[in-house]
């Protein structure tokens, strides 16, 4: 690796400890542009408390996987984690679940890691709910020694689903876009942790609004590289682009459609700024809606039936939906007179967006059935709202002493977290679905 | 330590161990098939080429290339029209230049819904420009909302920079 390139260096607070194991760890992975740190400034009211015990196998390797379960878990602001006191568990180790009792945990998870004879490893773990003396489940899985930060979310999913009664998202990823200096824009892809980030692309110029494929190997994004804003479509494995939309005037605000073949776009080529949508690969343009004024931030319903979008055709930037296919539209804010950036839950069953009070943008929520809305921040510059592909925390961009930042909140307000970058602005953020 | 040094091979599913009554209950899938590695594009920077000294020349008019807005307005105010005829009449009189009019905003708001109205800027000069002598065909009005600010200041001063219609010739864009 370069040696010249800045070392993530994980600054989680929690567990000073065992990160240092996983910083060194860190080293044989690819080098990274910036350096993340995460600082929790919230926690559920009630916390489930799990043991991880210290996993069998080579100290250093088990010892930086239970490190990424533990901060994992920890982060997630739903687990008070219980000091395993240093005690090796493997998952053939039978627990004495009176002990663990004594130390206030609810669950404990065993396990190990060893090498497998082609060099590979391999990484088992079981979870056991200590007061009623039983197995939870576990998994067995081939790992290698780069993958070890992903095993560790993987087994922290495994927990988090089993107690939580939901996925975890550990294992995905999040895109967001770090401006730093006057004239470098990059567009990092990083673990749902902030860390193992890897440039996607590195700009001169401004790169806003990426999108992920439902499939999570595409993203959508807005490039001004030709001193004008026009659409991309991105593989990441590859790094292969088409350019989707490029029409004379702005072509801006791609959002996919769930079943990945088509995206809205907006684009000003017959006047205006209109929501328009085109194939994957650019062919098939049409246009979906009319109105005199803005209409943009298009964004699909996990069905597909709807597209929620900002529109100021009637005065002010309200959130209207209008069918996938066209039809008519029906406002949806009607409190205030800014609500932007409209993005639906996983479930379909509310709506993140961002509303102007008293010259403030905060996150706000709503519930769509019932239309109440809940602010869910008191900071100022709040942007760019994206769901965890679970529904239970949006990611946002927001400004802590005049620095872009990222801060992920619970839905309920309660829980939150701060991603920032020493040297720059973090901003554009936008969660990654589900990967199988 | 010296172990995690071994290459990654993909893995693949390690049987027997959900047989196992004291090992665990499933059996998942490797964790490399997760997701793809990044490849890192780096975009490629836009040439620029030599213009009409006109154009430059500090003492022209037409080296003169904004024109500024008010707070949530888009019309072009009376003061910028004596530029936006000059730089019309330019147009006209060299049918072989382009002209880009890129539109922007002050940074408050939404990124998408202040590109959308530094859009409603940049049509603004551009019509008085194809009103004035340029041809449709010859101007071209795009956004770049709140992405270049002129002055990077969180201020009304630094934001009143930041409103405004900038024009590029061909060869500046």
């Amino acid at each position: 690796m370069d040696v010249s390139a800045p070392m993530l260096r994980p600054l989680l607070k929690l567990r000073s400890a065992s990160l240092i194991i996983c910083s060194s760890l860190l080293l044989l992975q690819a080098p990274a542009q910036a350096e993340l740190t995460i600082e929790i400034t919230g926690a559920g009211a009630s916390r489930i408390p799990v043991a991880i015990a210290d996993f069998g196998g080579e100290p250093g390797v088990s010892r930086a996987l239970t490190s990424v379960v533990r901060n994992d878990l920890e982060r997630s602001g739903l687990f008070k984690l219980i000091d395993p006191s240093g005690a090796v568990l493997t998952e053939t180790s039978s627990p004495v679940y009176g002990d663990w009792k004594n130390k206030g945990a609810d669950a404990l998870a065993a396990g190990s890691i060893g090498a497998s004879s082609d060099g590979r490893q391999e990484a088992r773990f079981r979870l056991y709910d200590v007061n009623k003396q039983g197995v939870l489940g576990g998994l067995a899985f081939v790992t290698s020694a780069p993958m070890l930060r992903a095993a560790g979310h993987r087994i922290a999913d495994v927990i988090y689903e089993k107690l939580i009664g939901e996925p975890g998202i550990f294992s995905t990823r999040i895109a967001y876009v770090v401006k730093s200096g006057a004239a470098r824009y990059e567009l990092h892809i990083a673990d749902a942790d902030g860390q193992n980030a890897q440039a996607a692309l590195i700009s001169k110029e401004p790169i806003i609004s990426p999108s992920w494929s439902p499939d999570g190997s595409r993203l959508a994004y807005v490039s001004f590289e030709h001193k004008k804003p026009m659409v991309y479509v991105h593989s990441l494995a590859s790094g292969k682009r088409v350019v989707v939309a490029n029409f004379k005037g702005s072509n801006s605000a791609p959002a996919w459609s769930p079943d990945g073949r088509k995206l809205a776009v907006v684009l000003s080529k017959e006047g205006g700024s209109q929501i328009f949508t085109v194939n994957a690969d650019g062919s098939g343009v049409q246009r979906l809606a009319s109105s005199s004024g803005i209409d943009t931030e298009p964004n699909y319903s996990p069905d597909g039936q709807f597209i929620y979008f900002t529109s100021d055709r009637g005065g002010s930037p309200q959130i209207y939906r209008i069918g996938a296919t066209g039809g008519d539209a029906q406002r949806v804010t009607f409190e205030g007179n800014y609500n932007v950036s409209p993005r639906l839950s996983p479930d379909a069953k509310s709506m993140a967006f961002i509303s102007r009070r008293d010259g403030a943008f905060r996150l706000a929520v709503m519930d769509l059935a019932s239309k109440q809305v809940q602010m869910l921040t008191d900071s100022h510059k709040d942007e760019s709202p994206t769901f965890a592909p679970n529904g239970r925390m949006i990611l946002i961009a927001t400004e802590m002493g005049g620095r872009g930042v990222l801060s992920a909140v619970s839905v309920d307000g309660r829980i939150k977290q701060r991603l920032s970058i020493h040297a720059g602005d973090v901003r554009e953020p936008a969660w990654g679905p589900f990967t199988k | 330590m010296k172990q995690l040094l071994i290459p990654a091979i993909l893995a693949a599913l390690i049987a027997g161990c959900s047989s196992s009554p004291t090992g665990p209950e499933q059996t998942g899938a490797p964790v490399e098939t997760r997701g793809p590695g990044i490849a890192t594009v780096t975009a490629g920077p836009v040439e620029s080429h030599g213009l009409p000294a006109e154009l430059t020349d500090p003492k022209s008019i037409l080296s003169k290339r904004s024109v500024y807005f008010d707070y949530d307005k888009f019309e072009v105010k009376a003061e910028f029209k004596d530029l936006v005829t000059a730089h019309a009449k330019f147009l006209a009189s060299h049918p072989q230049f382009k002209m880009l009019i890129q539109g922007n905003t002050d940074e408050r708001g939404s990124r998408e819904y202040n590109l959308a109205l530094g859009q409603k800027r940049a049509d603004a000069v551009k019509k008085m420009v194809v009103l004035l002598g340029g041809r449709e065909d010859q101007v071209e009005s795009v956004s770049l909302g709140e992405e270049k600010p002129k002055n990077e200041g969180h201020d009304e001063a630094a934001f009143a920079q930041n409103r405004r219609g900038d024009m590029l010739y061909s060869g500046e864009f």
